[in-house]
């Protein structure tokens, strides 16, 4: 735009301060994501900013019991590797809790009673002792190994592998998809007649518009509960449906709809519209033929975002669906899972990370109509 | 599949009802009172009839939506108000007494005030500058979809990731909170911080900060576009830098868009309950309206005349904005 | 084919700004009717009153004998070209001009052969696959002429339709509009302009307006020659008419007026005894007056301050005695006088102004 600025040093403060930007604002899911693809021992014990570096973690393990030992001469071993299958490198082991790097790898440490421990940097260990071994577990072997970055889609596999996830996506299209296209649709004629229509009461609609903005929606929960239980009792379909909870989010969805489709429509050129009325267009030929096409840029741009608010939403749909397994939408299901799988950090990542997908595929689909523009100025 | 299909036959039939309604109101109406043909007094007058009839069909599925879902639940909260728990047996002013006899009140005020005026201030101004300094540089669309990102994130799964930053480990443990991370390596001590009195409330923030600003950036950046760049050449040609282009050139001639993101995150802010009640469950001072009434209404059996108070305090609270709003359109819409 | 009539028209906005008061205006089929006016006079609130936009807040407008107030604006016979143009940013050359023709649900055949035809009129064939964001602005302006005349409009309504335009193609486009004309002797068209060249080249009629009146309606050169107050006589023309105010001296078949003491000028214009020694303009076009040498008969004289040179022509503002405003004369070609010099002017007395205290003008006589 300002030719003159170009390869200044300004300009490279811009590239600069928005490459700082840009990464303050990404970091947070690209943790999510990296997490979402680590080993679940690993996420819970360091930072995802070193999912790529070697790392040392202190672990403790059994050995087998004692009724896997061998008789080796005259001394009784139980064998056996502390990885079992994944990697690692041991570079310590102890076998008391209070200090559990006593011993460095492939030495033969000697414990009470003549028994000797030995464990290799492979994690091949070796209890030995002059007597049969007792009981019927296996002693602690506590270890310091490095552990190699590992990453794995197995967080997703029992994320998805989870009941009624692939359902409740479905569930959630089935919300999301009419939630979107109704209230744009309802939006964009009542924006058009309150921008240029002549009528009496359109300052006072405007004004209730603008003032409804304003309503908070958990405030409309209680008294609409009561009357979707009247209005479901007397179809006798209940209170939680589908068609009710797409008018519910174009209700609340509406007035901001309104507010942003007038503000545009309210821009397009005076001439254009007053030039199809000269050339005998009805209001609903113009809104049709004038007035839709022209406003594509600004419906898309509202689409988006309704789509992530309704896609995202969790109270409407726990309060207007319900929870059963034909209408539970994904947040509901991510947030049962969160219930129940409370800790587990390798569930909330990958699973968090699944609901961001879908938005993400509208967004950067339809992102060139936000480019475009959301408010006047597309008819320069 | 079968669910699939029923699905997709529920939305195809819920789109096309709507759609069905405004053709066929207007088909109708273009039949009864025909315009295109006939005598010039007969089409005069069911031109006037229609003109009349119209604004209503388009108006009409808007207007009841809202009054159904919006204006007779505010109706209903005033009512409320004056009501006990169950909404009732008549308590008259006690939900009010109560109220603002209580510390929590004074607290989630205090608290949504430092809401109300941080966040939209603070994505506003991220917003704006974003926008302004992407439109020059050649990957400024891949950084607007970056910093857009979050925009598509639930609140669920933003709490899951800020959780992850604000993580707090104990002892010599390693941290895995981002934030802890950092502190530890330039030498200071982990904090947990979403137990710091007041300053908690500005990490809660944060989130949403972090999440509307692609918001802001958005819309700010399409209205930026709009700005004739005679107006820009004829500053540069005066002489303006840089910042007073920016300052008294762009901002101005994008002022009413401001405003409309300015206030959409407002209201939003009024509305946030998730963040906190994810977070920090409203503990270590923390509480926000919203959250405190989402709690008198759904927990514990509700108390319906304790949270329509509170619901009332919040929209109390966004009259003013209601109102500039309302003159900016009137405003705007004189002379149509 | 189509008279518009306007009887007692009056126009109030909600502010309570009376914009337009009483217009009688009787225009015939087939005329070319300019309105011009300073800006902000009502031209285009007229307009849009006569198009249907704007709604008509006393009066009556009839078209055809019809009265149309209350008639919609497509079912008026009119078609309005804008003056910034007005067209469907979204629908290509073609779908604009086809637009009215298809809300008439028009035959697809009868389209396509009116608006091929329109095109050709304009030279607009070439282009009809294209969007108006791909045209130029001259080509834009003639697509919304196109899109008028496919209705086949009793009447035309052009809103400044070249202001958007270059000097040059103002002038290409002002022929194009009168060869247009031309072309349809029995559409009227009505036409808003503030350029006095354009209202006098393509008017019949030019009526103009000043802060919601009409202060006068004739053909282009009665209002030149004969304005009816002083508004009309500075309007056009340009240079403006010199005006200079007087005293009547003497009434009768020829009016003796005074500038000052020493100045009074015998003008060919019948007053009645009434007027006598009342307070006047007297006033003359720069183009009419002619220096001459001091010893031959002169209106006036005075002191030049100023000389402008244009090549085809040399205005001299001259300094007189009982003026305040400069008196401007048109000389063709260059002369050699300079400022400071003392010249002598001369005017035919046929060419003479009088407009009385009010500023309306006296009949000339003859
Ligand atoms: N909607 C309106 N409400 C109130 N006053 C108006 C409105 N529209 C126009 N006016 C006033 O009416 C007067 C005439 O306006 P109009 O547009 O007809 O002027 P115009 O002669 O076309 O001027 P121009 O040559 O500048 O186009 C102006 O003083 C204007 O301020
Ligand atoms: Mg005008």
């Amino acid at each position: 735009m300002i030719t003159s600025s170009k390869r200044t040093p300004l300009t490279f403060l811009v590239h600069a301060t928005v490459l700082f930007l840009v990464i303050i604002w990404t970091i947070p899911t690209a943790g999510l994501f990296i997490s979402s693809i680590r080993d679940k021992n690993q996420l819970s014990t360091s930072g995802w900013w070193t999912a790529l570096s070697t790392s040392e973690q202190r672990h403790v393990a059994r050995a087998h019991e004692p009724k896997a030992q061998v008789q080796e001469g005259d001394r009784f071993v139980i064998r056996g590797n502390l990885f079992e299958g994944s990697a690692g490198e041991i570079t310590k082991f102890g076998s008391s809790s209070l200090r559990p790097d006593e011993f460095d790898v492939g030495t033969v440490a000697e414990l009470k009673k003549g028994e000797t421990l030995q464990v290799l940097e492979n994690g091949d260990y070796a209890f030995s002792s002059p007597v049969p071994w007792k009981g019927s577990r296996g002693d602690r072997i506590f270890y310091t190994a490095e552990v190699p970055p590992r990453f794995t889609l197995e967080n997703y596999r029992e994320v998805l592998n989870s009941e009624g996830l692939g359902k409740s996506f479905i569930n959630s299209l089935t919300v999301t998809i009419p939630a979107t296209i109704i209230p744009i649709l309802v939006a964009a004629f009542a924006a058009y007649a309150l921008a240029w229509m002549r009528f009496p009461g359109r300052a006072l609609l405007v004004a209730a518009v603008v003032g409804l903005l304003v309503v908070p929606l958990q405030m409309s929960l209680i008294p609409l509960l009561k009357t979707y239980n009247l209005i479901g009792d007397f179809f006798g379909v209940g209170s939680k449906t589908y068609v009710g909870i797409w008018l519910a989010h174009t209700g609340f969805g509406l007035p901001l709809a309104i507010y942003l489709l007038r503000n545009y429509i309210v821009g397009l050129p005076r001439e254009i519209i007053e030039s199809a009325r000269v050339d005998g267009a009805s209001d609903f030929d113009i809104f049709r033929k004038i007035v839709l096409p022209l406003s594509f840029p600004a419906l898309a741009s509202f689409a988006i975002f309704q789509f992530l608010w309704v896609w995202n939403d969790l109270l409407i749909a726990m309060v207007f669906l319900g929870n059963d397994a034909d209408h539970i939408v994904l947040t509901g299901q991510l947030r049962e899972l969160l219930g129940s799988r409370g800790g587990n950090w390798e569930i909330l990542t990958a699973s968090a990370f699944i609901t961001i997908i879908i938005p993400l595929c509208v967004f950067f689909g339809l992102q060139r109509y936000l480019v475009r523009g959301l408010l006047a100025g597309s008819v320069k | 599949m079968g669910q699939l299909a029923s699905a997709l036959v529920t939305m195809i039939l819920g789109v096309m009802g709507c759609a069905a309604y405004f053709y066929g109101s207007n088909f109708l109406l273009d039949k009864i009172f025909p315009t295109k043909s006939g005598a010039a007094a007969v089409v005069a007058r069911n031109l006037r009839v229609a003109n009349n009839i119209r604004p209503w069909l388009f108006l009409g599925p808007a207007v009841l939506l809202l009054t159904f879902y919006l204006f007779y639940p505010v109706i209903d909260s005033i009512r409320l108000s004056f009501y006990g728990r169950s909404g009732e047996e008549f308590v008259g002013l006690a939900n009010y007494k109560w109220l603002f006899g209580s510390d929590e009140f004074y607290e989630s005020f205090r608290n949504n005030m430092l809401w109300l005026i941080v966040v939209p201030t603070a994505a506003t101004f991220f917003g704006l500058i974003i926008a302004t300094m992407t439109d020059r540089i050649w990957w400024g669309n891949i950084a607007k979809s970056l910093i857009f990102m979050p925009m598509a994130i639930s609140f669920v799964g933003a709490s899951v990731i800020w959780k992850f930053i604000y993580d707090f480990r104990t002892g010599g443990e390693d941290q895995i909170g981002l934030l802890n991370a950092l502190v530890v390596f330039f030498g200071g001590e982990p904090q947990t911080w979403l137990t710091i009195p007041i300053w908690n409330n500005f990490f809660l923030m944060v989130i949403l900060i972090w999440i509307q600003t692609g918001f802001a950036m958005v819309i700010l950046s399409a209205a930026l576009r709009g700005i004739p760049d005679e107006t820009i050449e004829a500053a540069v040609l005066d002489g303006a830098n840089g910042f007073q282009i920016f300052y008294k050139i762009m901002v101005p001639q994008i002022w009413g868009t401001i405003a409309v993101v300015w206030t959409t995150i407002t209201i939003l802010v009024l509305k946030v309950f998730d963040i906190v009640l994810a977070m920090t469950n409203a503990q270590w001072g923390t509480q926000v309206l919203a959250n405190q009434m989402f709690s008198w209404m759904f927990n514990g059996g509700g108390d319906f005349g304790r949270g329509a108070v509170i619901a009332l305090v919040i929209m109390v609270l966004v009259i003013p904005i209601m109102v500039w709003n309302i003159r900016r359109a009137n405003a705007e819409m004189e002379g149509r | 084919m189509a008279d518009v009539k306007l009887t007692n028209v009056k126009k109030i906005y909600s502010n309570n700004v009376e914009v337009l008061r009483d217009i009688n205006l009787d225009i015939k089929q087939g005329e070319f009717i300019v309105f011009v006016g300073p800006s902000g006079c009502g031209k285009s609130t007229l307009l849009r009153m006569i198009s249907g936009l704007e709604e008509i807040s006393a009066g009556t407008l009839e078209i055809d004998g019809v009265v149309v107030n209350d008639v919609p604006p497509a079912l008026r016979g009119i078609a309005m070209v804008f003056q910034s143009y007005a067209l469907y940013p979204h629908m290509t050359v073609y779908d604009n001009m086809a637009f009215s023709l298809q809300i008439a649900k028009t035959s697809k055949a009868d389209i396509d052969q009116q608006v091929r035809k329109a095109a050709d009129m304009l030279q607009l064939t070439p282009y009809l696959d294209r969007l108006p964001k791909a045209l130029s602005g001259g080509q834009r302006q003639r697509v919304a002429i196109g899109r008028a005349i496919v209705r086949r409009p009793k009447v035309f309504l052009f809103d400044e339709p070249l202001s958007n335009l270059d000097a040059a193609l103002r002038v290409a486009t002002r022929m194009e509009i009168a060869n247009l004309k031309d072309s349809m002797p029995d559409s009227t068209m009505i036409y808003v302009t503030h350029d006095q060249v354009e209202a006098m080249t393509l008017a019949d009629r030019i009526v103009l307006l000043s802060g919601g009146d009409i202060e006068q309606v004739g053909s282009p050169l009665e209002l030149y020659e004969h304005p009816a107050n002083v508004f009309v006589a500075k309007f056009i023309g340009s240079p403006a008419m010199n005006i200079v105010p007087c005293r009547i001296e003497q009434t009768g078949a020829q009016t003796l007026v005074s500038l000052s003491a020493s100045t009074s000028i015998q003008t060919p214009i019948v007053t009645e005894s009434s007027e006598q020694a009342k307070p006047a303009f007297f006033g003359i076009r720069p183009e009419d007056l002619v220096v001459v040498s001091a010893e031959q008969e002169s209106l006036f004289s005075g002191e030049v301050s100023f000389v402008e040179s244009l090549g085809e022509a040399t205005l001299l503002y001259v300094k007189i005695p009982g003026a305040d405003d400069m008196v401007i004369a048109k000389q063709a070609g260059t002369l050699s006088i300079k400022r400071g010099d003392n010249v002598y002017l001369s005017a035919p007395a046929e060419k003479m102004h009088l407009f009385d205290e009010n500023e309306q003008s006296y009949l000339r006589k003859g």
